[in-house]
């Protein structure tokens, strides 16, 4: 669709400035977020703890972009009483961002969590479907925040979709490091931790999904939460 | 419109969730017909195939709508779209307008509201009116109210008729701020007390449906807040059909909006809905402050 015309084309110019600023902000959020995210990610593979230390130092910068938008939607929400389109518009926003915000969140805990990891002197590096699993919540997370961009609800759909990989593939390293675990108990303790990094993954994988969902709710009107179209859609 | 949704989902899902919104409505131009909920079960009143004409010039095309019992429906649309226009075809107003022509079926209860057996005085009290501008006789609050049922014989006694007014300022949420001085003139009261006199002088006449034309436009928000309230309050009794350019208003006291645009009625929808998620892009553009 074409999200200029439907952002634009109120009879206040100002208006239509205001929401196109707010739109150019969740998409920088979106970036930074993702960003953090792939920097995590990246800690985690290749055990590197500058660029942990630095995923969790930037975090506030997400939080900080959150409190920024979230109050521009309570000013748009309090002088202009949008409606329709433009209602859903707000509405999917404030909620997109606190997602992006949670996303931010267990991208910190990314890099916390490898931080630790190198002070135990252990490396997650030996479980490749960790990888694997950041691979997938990274094109997922990807794939949301163009389908929010675009305003598309056939990529959000199927983005939607794909969130059930990443928990298969969630499922499957967690039984792996159980595996690990019984196998030899010192282990425990460093297998934990990389469950906690799987288990931020596969939440970032909810949270992206969640914006699709928003998504859909922005074009459409309708809200696709808590009825599991994953199982409807044959992709 | 620019939402162009152009998902190609498995159809089951398409059924399920009915996601493809192949409904949504994106004709500008051309008009097919009303789209939504413009015909419903038992109304008060029906209006079919409604056309009407000032000499040669349509001002309705073809206006199909029912009202319902004891509900509000909200007409709204930009200026010279014909929401007056067909207010005032519901009560026969237009009759006194010299060229006027209206055309089509309106039923009040199933009676032809254009048939010569019906007498246009007695439809007008069933179908009261309260219109923008707060126009109390100059007389005394007493008798504002009491004019009515005076001249349609309502009243058996001077205790009926005192009961009669006190019912109705009191249905109109005007009788505490009046009571000590009934016979002081209408005029002397504020705006939002005039126009709570008029819905007074519309109730005492028994009415089942009460038209309002821009009720509280002239008003200021905490007028307008009462008169709201009373709009609520009225629903219980009465089928009120308001007509409104301030959008907010018809958002907060309508359960159903009609949407005119260049005298077509183009959509009609359960309120919730017409404010959040409007099927025809013309709504969209109204509602959303889209017509340059």
């Amino acid at each position: 669709m074409n999200t200029e015309a439907q952002l634009t084309g109120h009879i206040s110019k100002r208006f239509d400035q205001e929401l196109e600023d707010i739109r150019n902000q969740v998409l920088a959020m979106g970036g930074l977020v993702e960003n953090q995210v792939n920097s995590g990610i990246k800690s985690l593979i290749a055990s590197d703890s500058d660029l942990a230390r630095r995923v969790v130092e930037d975090d506030h910068k997400v939080n900080r972009m959150e409190v920024e938008i979230d109050d521009q939607c309570v000013q748009i929400l309090a002088r202009r009483q949008p409606a329709a389109s433009d209602l859903r518009l707000i509405v999917a926003i404030i909620k997109t961002i606190t997602d992006l915000e949670r996303i931010g969140d267990q991208a910190q805990k990314l890099g916390q969590n490898q931080l630790e990891l190198i002070d135990a002197g252990v490396s997650s590096s030996k479980f490749a479907k960790l990888e694997h699993l950041g691979e997938l919540v990274s094109k997922n997370l990807n794939r949301a925040l163009d389908a929010f961009a675009r305003m598309s609800v056939d990529d959000a759909l199927e983005t939607i979709a794909r969130d059930a990989k990443v928990n298969d593939e969630f499922e499957s390293l967690m039984r792996e490091l159980i595996t690990h675990m019984m196998e030899d108990p010192r282990e425990i303790k460093s297998a934990l931790r990389v469950s906690w990094s799987a288990r931020a993954l596969e939440r970032i994988g909810d949270h992206a999904k969640n914006i699709c969902e928003y998504v859909v709710f922005l074009v459409l009107g309708k809200d696709v939460r808590h009825i599991d179209p994953v199982d409807q859609l044959d992709l | 419109m620019n939402i162009s949704v152009t998902g190609e989902l498995d159809s089951s899902m398409s059924t399920q969730l009915d996601l493809k919104h192949s409904d949504r409505h994106v004709e500008v131009d051309g008009f097919d017909g009303t789209i939504g909920e413009n015909i419903i079960d038992d109304p008060k009143i029906s209006t079919r195939h409604v056309d009407v004409f000032y000499d040669e010039k349509q001002a309705i095309f073809d206006a199909t709508l029912d009202i319902g019992r004891n509900e509000v429906i909200a007409l709204i649309g930009p200026s010279g779209c014909g929401k007056s226009t067909y207010l005032r075809a519901l009560n026969r107003m237009n009759d006194t307008i010299v060229g006027c022509r209206v055309s089509g079926k309106l039923t009040l209860d199933g009676e032809d509201i254009y048939s010569k057996k019906m007498d246009p005085v007695l439809l007008r009290a069933r179908v009261g009116m309260v219109f923008q501008k707060p126009n109390p006789f100059p007389k005394s609050i007493y008798d504002n109210v009491a004019y009515g049922p005076r001249i349609h014989g309502l009243a058996g006694s001077n205790a009926e008729l005192d009961e009669i007014v006190e019912t109705s300022l009191e249905r109109a949420g005007l009788f505490k701020e009046v009571k000590d001085r009934l016979h002081a003139p209408g005029t002397g009261l504020s705006g939002g007390q005039q126009q709570r006199l008029c819905i007074a002088r519309t109730i005492a006449v028994r009415p089942e449906v009460i038209l309002m034309d821009e009720p509280a436009s002239a008003l200021d928000p905490i007028a307008t807040a009462i008169i709201e309230e009373l709009i609520d309050e009225l629903r219980k009794n009465y089928t009120i059909v308001i007509v409104t350019h301030s959008m907010q208003q018809a958002a907060r006291v309508s359960q159903r909006t009609a949407y005119f645009h260049l005298g077509k009625l183009i959509e009609v929808g359960e309120t919730n809905l017409i404010f959040t998620n409007p099927r025809h892009e013309l709504t969209e553009n109204y509602i959303t402050g889209k017509f340059g």
